[in-house]
């Protein structure tokens, strides 16, 4: 069923691709039904998933595919893997629907979408750390040539930094990877064994240099400071759709990979990183909100709060992975790190499609040339409130859940660092409002008089992501239900009780 | 094991099948009027299936010295052979049309025929004048190949380029297999291992041994200080010589600089640094060089330095990792299938070469661009293509084998490779095309021959696990 999941899209892709005939609306209509279909398996997966199992993960798929290698067609789902799962497939539907210039290549578009679907959603149900590698390489290609082709401004260059940047920390990562494979007897790269072994324990030097390079291809990507300048330029010449996709999913794989990897097979080694990791954590939130707050340009400063909100869901990984403080406060700080990505993707994502649309109607970014868009697109001014209030961590909705579990849990572990961190909610929050401010209050420009509303397509996209947040606002405990069994079995397994 | 065996001319079946039917080419050649000439291709292509037929029989035994110790069977030789002979066929389909011009067109297969021969004697080579032997016979005809063209300029001062280097570095091999008969008496890589492990060898004149054997075999593989002749042949010769020229003479001399190194005793004198430090200055150089090409050809030439150079990683932690043979071997084949896909673009495109050629390709040409595409992520080593697969074996192998520098330094030239294979594939797919004409195509063969190589690169990544199975499982001979 899972591998159906991930196989689907793909499926989907290679139909775009093969079939020239296909006119606009077939070809959106297999889209749709080629994105949907991973989201109804994978809510049947949800529907069969046993929380209060004992074993990390369930519902294993293995098929020996390299066995001289120990690579094998694995895959399972712990509760983490399936929110971000889950999250994963509906954002991919959100982007496919989505209205955006395709330049009159919508089959080509289309067919690089599903593909980065299929990458991402095996990414995050994959449990061998060889295949884990193989879609986190694969989803560099598809994002390069979505950015590529249909992005605006400089976006070739744009799609070559960011390939170039995240290859470079994938590749690095690689190595950590083949020196945790190395440390395993049989060699093989299943995660259930690698998780067993811990194959670092011990390991000195070697095993701190190894941590590095793991940590450091998951930090490119995540991304952190200072591995964080290929970011912005790539958001920002990105199509709407595609941001959305980049900061809700491609993301999600630096901070789920550091909760998968140094965490759960490294516990020992990445003790001693946590500190680190999380002072780095707090930069990126401090500097992400500050330089987010300098931006004059719409999709640069959201693109900075990303920096902002990884940066909390990072300080969640290094709190849990620390091995000081009460294990209740760091099975917290996971646990809302965890939450903290699931919001963010909802999010921020809803937050990169309006930029998007605002880009369809304008082809502007600059904050200061917009003004009063209340009168004329009401309903555009209702969603981006509601998505920025969420965004700085507005009590009631989904940011809020999320930053409340990991400020509490660092707060028993690292003080000092959750008070420091605090400052990047408060810059946040100013941030955001003044936004809102420049976008929809105030004198409206005669040019904008005639600024369209969002159309049905659009708001009906919006409508679903920001229920979604609206519900994790309210009513958390059907996805801290999901989550929470999954990090006191990754906090338990580990030896930390 | 070791020792003399018998004489068994089956053990060379597949070589003697590349030689006898190079002999009737040729015969075929001279006797049969200009319309027919272009039956030699399929007689060629047929004498490559006789040879991989013969090759995959002699794999289904034991690893052993054949044709009185000699000669290693193992699975090295069997994968280079293979290797070797499918990137033969896929050369004779490139050339088939674009040579159809040229007056000596009959002709051309059979030269191609005796060049994979030379190619696969030092695949299984295991005495050191066999490797002469077969250095001899691969530069001389590629020579001819690059300079086919008498007309063209290009052609002739890459065969030139080509043919002083070659001249040099044989002479420099040579040297060193003379040092080294002189240490043990015996040409044999058995014996010498033999001698040299029981003795106690002069470690000056072994040094001279490996430095003069190590430049003498860079020359074929490509790799510094004799590499400079690649980028040329690449951007001057004919394009389906420079096909088969940037690779099938550099899987054959690579394995024979892998068994050569490997008898040396390296508590004596420490080959690995050496290779090491070529390996690195290799794929460094190559890298570096490609970065500021215009020139597609001349860009595939500098990779196919650089590449060079991540195949003498696995010589260099030989036997130190039991993965390193199966590692170069299948980085072999996936190199070869990536680099003859890339040039048989090319050919299809006839010849067009200049990367401002390549833009907005993707809209006219949609399988040849992607033939190149997967060719080119191939070579940077994107999965789950062959060179994925090849790379990650190798860097498992190098670290494997306590050379971590050596990998950090891959991994840092692969980052810069991606650089310049974006520079192809990005044009190629973002641009908006211009209004003129599709560009021309060479025809049905070279077409065939690289979507073919196209889609060998995917097959040979996804299939890994069959094929690497037999290869780990064997060692290297003697």
């Amino acid at each position: 069923m899972l591998t159906l999941a991930i196989f689907t899209p793909l499926l989907g892709a290679i139909t775009l691709v093969a079939v020239p005939r296909l006119d606009e609306r077939a070809s959106r209509l297999l889209t749709a039904v080629a994105a949907a279909t991973p989201l109804a398996l994978l809510s049947g997966a949800w529907l069969r998933f046993d929380s209060g199992g004992d074993a990390l993960f369930q519902q294993v798929t293995d098929v020996e595919w390299i066995p001289t290698l120990g690579v094998g067609w694995r895959v399972g789902i712990d509760g983490i893997a399936l929110a971000l799962a889950l999250l994963t497939a509906l954002l991919f539907i959100a982007a496919a629907l989505y209205p955006v210039d395709l330049r009159g290549r919508h089959r080509q578009y289309r067919a690089w979408l599903l593909f980065l679907q299929f990458a991402s959603l095996g990414l995050f149900l994959t449990i061998d750390l060889l295949v884990f590698y193989v879609f986190f390489d694969l989803s560099l290609v598809g994002m390069y040539f979505l950015i590529g082709r249909w992005g605006h401004g400089d976006a070739q260059k744009s799609a070559l930094k960011f390939f170039l940047y995240t290859l470079a920390g994938s590749l690095v990562m690689l190595l950590g990877f083949l020196a945790l494979y190395l440390g395993t007897d049989p060699l093989t790269f299943d995660m259930r064994e690698l998780i067993a072994q811990q194959p670092l324990a011990g390991g000195g030097a070697r095993a701190g240099l190894a941590m590095a390079a793991v940590l450091f291809g998951l930090a490119v990507k995540t991304p952190l400071v200072p591995v964080h300048t290929w970011l912005p330029p790539a958001h920002v010449d990105a199509p709407g759709p595609v941001s959305a996709i980049l900061a809700g999913v491609l993301l999600k794989m630096g901070t789920f990979g550091m909760i998968r990897i140094p965490l759960a097979m490294a516990r020992e080694t990445f003790a001693a990183f946590a500190l680190p990791l999380a002072i780095v954590a707090v930069v990126s939130i401090v500097y992400g909100a500050l330089v987010a707050l300098g931006q004059i340009d719409l999709k640069r400063r959201i693109a900075y709060t990303s920096v902002n909100h990884m940066g909390y869901a990072v300080l969640g990984v290094a709190v849990a992975g620390a091995a000081t403080g009460q294990s209740a406060a760091r099975s917290l700080a996971i646990t809302g790190a965890v939450v903290e990505m699931v919001a963010h993707g909802l999010i921020t994502g809803a937050l990169f499609l309006l930029a998007g649309s605002m880009w369809q109607r304008t082809a502007d970014y600059r904050l200061d040339h917009y003004g009063g868009l209340a009168g004329p697109a009401p309903r555009f001014a209702g969603a981006t409130t509601v998505a920025a209030f969420a965004s700085l961590g507005l009590p009631g909705l989904a940011g809020f859940v999320a930053e409340f579990q990991i400020f509490v849990g660092t707060f028993a572990v690292f003080p000092v660092l959750a008070a420091i961190g605090l400052l990047g909610v408060l810059i946040t929050a100013a941030l955001f409002l003044q936004l809102l401010q420049q976008l929809f209050f105030g004198d409206t420009p005669d040019r904008l008089t005639g600024f369209a509303d969002l159309g049905a397509r659009e708001a009906a996209v919006l409508v679903g992501l920001l229920a979604l947040v609206v519900l994790i606002g309210v009513w958390p405990t059907w996805l801290l239900d999901l989550v929470t069994p999954t990090s006191g079995l990754l906090l338990e397994i580990n030896g930390a009780g | 094991m070791r020792g003399m065996g018998a004489m068994t001319p089956g053990d060379l079946g597949p070589e003697l099948a590349l030689v006898v039917g190079a002999a009737v080419i040729l015969l075929t050649a001279i006797f049969v009027p200009r319309r027919l000439q272009w039956v030699t291709t399929p007689l060629a292509c047929a004498c490559v299936g006789v040879a991989a037929v013969w090759s995959v029989r002699l794999a289904m035994t034991e690893p052993r010295l054949g044709f009185m110790g000699d000669w290693a069977l193992d699975r090295v030789t069997t994968g280079a052979e293979l290797t070797i002979l499918a990137v033969t066929l896929v050369t004779l389909a490139l050339a088939h049309r674009w040579m159809r011009t040229d007056p000596r067109a009959g002709e051309h297969p059979a030269i191609v025929l005796f060049s994979a021969t030379g190619a696969m004697v030092l695949a299984g080579a295991a005495d050191t004048m066999e490797i002469v032997v077969g250095m001899l016979l691969v530069s001389v005809t590629g020579y001819t190949m690059a300079a086919y063209h008498r007309g063209s300029a290009a052609a002739v001062e890459a065969g030139m380029k080509y043919f002083l280097i070659g001249a040099l570095t044989n002479a420099v091999l040579l040297i060193g297999v003379v040092l080294l008969f002189g240490l043990t008496g015996t040409t044999s890589l058995a014996g010498t291992a033999d001698v040299l492990s029981t003795g106690d060898p002069d470690a000056v004149v072994l040094l001279a041994a490996v430095v003069t054997i190590g430049v003498g075999l860079a020359f074929e593989i490509g790799a510094t200080p004799a590499h400079a002749w690649v980028p040329d042949v690449a951007q001057g010769g004919p394009a389906p010589a420079a096909a088969f020229l940037t690779v099938a003479p550099k899987v054959g001399a690579v394995v024979a600089l892998s068994r050569v190194m490997h008898v040396l005793p390296d508590a004596v004198i420490d080959w690995r640094v050496f290779v090491a430090v070529l390996a690195a200055a290799t794929m460094t150089l190559g890298n570096l060089a490609a970065l500021w090409q215009d020139d597609l050809r001349r860009l595939l030439g500098w990779s196919s330095v650089s590449q060079a150079g991540y195949a003498l990683m696995a010589v260099v932690v030989m036997e130190r990792s039991p993965t390193a043979a199966g590692a170069l071997v299948y980085f072999l084949a996936g190199y070869a299938a990536a680099n003859v896909a890339a040039f048989g673009v090319v050919v299809a495109l006839r010849g067009r070469t200049r990367i401002t050629d390549y833009r907005a390709l993707a809209t006219r040409r949609p399988v040849l661009t992607a033939t190149l595409v997967v060719a080119l992520l191939s070579l940077v080593g994107i999965p789950p293509l062959a060179g994925f697969v090849g790379k990650l074996t190798l860097f498992t192998a190098t670290l494997q084998g306590g050379y971590g520098w050596l990998a950090v330094l891959a991994v840092v030239n692969t980052v810069v490779s991606l650089y310049y294979y974006l520079r192809v594939i990005g044009p190629m797919y973002f641009d908006d095309p211009a209004a003129d004409e599709p560009a021309p195509l060479l025809g049905g063969w070279a077409t065939a021959a690289a979507v073919t190589a196209g889609l060998a690169v995917v097959a040979v990544g996804l299939g890994a696990g069959p094929l690497l199975g037999p290869l780990t499982s064997g060692t290297l001979l003697p």
